[in-house]
């Protein structure tokens, strides 16, 4: 088996040593300078060059929230505070629809975007319910009865918890 | 010589600092992750480390986008709770180690591992909610501490197996350091959750355990998990738990379970800590 470092290199599929808990596939790292692909990963934005680059005028005007007379000064007049930052006018649009998804899609990332769900004394719950199209309420019962598995559908499990000490 | 007194993992949700500072904890939906961390409290009393070295994330607050370091020290004499877009927490400033931390710089550097250095900058969730978690409520923080931010924002983050090495070169340069100062190291995030898209809401407990079960037992099995397979199987926002293998680095290969607690959900996030000590 390759080796890189001192660490065995998976090839193809294989599970991680004795736990099949956690699947490791072929190493990313002898696929430098590739293209990274993540078709297989249902409903998620990674944050590669193509989002940062697309969003970062929306990320910036979002990042201007940590301070507190700017976040005043959207609250007095969204669409003039809008202007201020060189964005398109789809993101502009976006974020006074308050369009979680469509924000993503135009390169903003949620710890951005997370500021003006604060900024609308809203959560992570809820924005969590908006982009997942189900209520707050069915979103926080998700989460309580274990959350979504990996292709995104609700698990119906039983809330999971525990400590051990040894 | 210094002594590494443990290592402690915890997530750094930042609804969980919110449940404390608004006075939640004692509340049905957060007790029994309250009722939790009371050990891990008492190891920390016990411990009394003088610095704890935190690896923790920037969340858009000190650093934007304009500014990405992959691995980045702070060696300021103290540190503001930030402004992350909704009003600072009412936590105590946080004290820095300049002397220590100026140390690492160096040390790390030259065992090539190219740090950035910061002189001045604040520290937001990921940093304090660790620090409550372990520490509760104290008018001033019980230990001095030295900032390590990594990006795991912008893809791609540095590779568990990076983090990993990372740890190790600590560990060389906190034994290089002549002082008996006690130390701790925490990594900080995770453990599974997705904050964004569709699949918001992602928990995984099947890989948190075994991620637990190897933190304890083969971390260098850890090392061999791609940005894929965290993003696929511990959400987009799981990737965080490379910031885990920086702390489990630093201690020896074998190491004694102290303790652990897991937790769903707390908020959107599976919380997950675990203990461990050199043996």
């Amino acid at each position: 088996m390759p080796t890189r470092g001192n660490v065995e290199v998976a090839r193809g599929e294989e599970k991680c040593a004795d736990t099949p808990a956690i699947v490791i596939k072929a190493s990313e790292r002898s696929a430098v300078n590739k293209q990274p692909k993540f078709d297989d990963v249902p409903g998620t934005y990674v944050f590669t060059k193509e989002y940062a680059r697309k969003g970062y005028h929306l990320n910036m005007f979002c990042m201007s929230f940590n301070v507190e007379a700017n976040r005043d000064e959207f609250r007095s007049d969204e669409a003039a505070y809008l202007r201020k930052y060189p964005m398109t006018d789809e993101q502009r649009q976006a974020v006074l629809d308050r369009n979680w998804l469509e924000m993503l899609r135009l390169g903003g990332n949620i710890y951005y975007t997370f500021k003006i769900v604060m900024h609308d004394r809203r959560s992570m719950q809820y924005v969590g319910a908006a982009m997942s199209g189900v209520t707050e309420d069915a979103f926080k019962q998700i989460m309580l009865t274990g959350g979504k598995d990996q292709e995104g559908n609700p698990r119906r499990g039983p809330n999971v918890l525990g400590s051990r000490d040894d | 010589m210094i002594e590494i007194v443990g290592g402690v993992a915890t997530s750094h949700v930042p609804s969980i600092g919110a449940a404390i500072d608004h006075g939640k904890t004692g509340e049905a939906y957060w007790e029994p992750l309250f009722r939790g961390y009371e050990r891990a409290r008492q190891w920390m009393a016990e411990a009394k480390p003088d610095v704890v070295l935190i690896v923790y994330n920037d969340h858009a607050c000190a650093f934007s986008i304009d500014l990405v370091p992959t691995f980045l020290l702070g060696v300021a004499d103290q540190f503001q709770p930030a402004d992350e877009g909704y009003g600072a927490r009412q936590v105590p400033v946080v004290p820095g180690h300049p002397e220590l931390a100026w140390h690492l710089y160096e040390s790390l550097v030259l065992d090539e591992f190219d740090m950035t250095l910061c002189h001045s900058m604040t520290v937001d969730h990921g940093l304090t909610v660790p620090l409550s978690i372990m520490c509760g409520e104290p008018d001033a923080w019980p230990c001095k501490v030295i900032p390590l931010c990594v990006n795991v924002i912008q893809y791609p983050p540095p590779t568990g197996l990076r983090c990993y090495e990372l740890g190790k070169a600590i560990r060389r340069a906190l034994e290089s350091y002549d002082s008996n100062l006690r130390v701790a190291i925490f990594g900080t995030g995770g453990m599974s959750h997705q904050l964004q898209g569709e699949r918001a809401g992602l928990i995984n407990k099947e890989f948190d355990k075994a991620f637990l079960d190897k933190m304890s037992a083969d971390p260098q099995s850890l090392t061999a998990i791609s940005h894929h397979d965290y993003i696929l199987q511990a959400g987009s926002e799981g990737i965080e738990l490379v910031m885990w293998l920086i702390m489990r680095g630093a201690l020896d290969a074998e190491v004694k379970e102290i303790y652990r607690h897991y937790h769903v959900p707390a908020s959107n996030t599976a919380a997950g800590l675990i203990i461990l000590e050199n043996d």
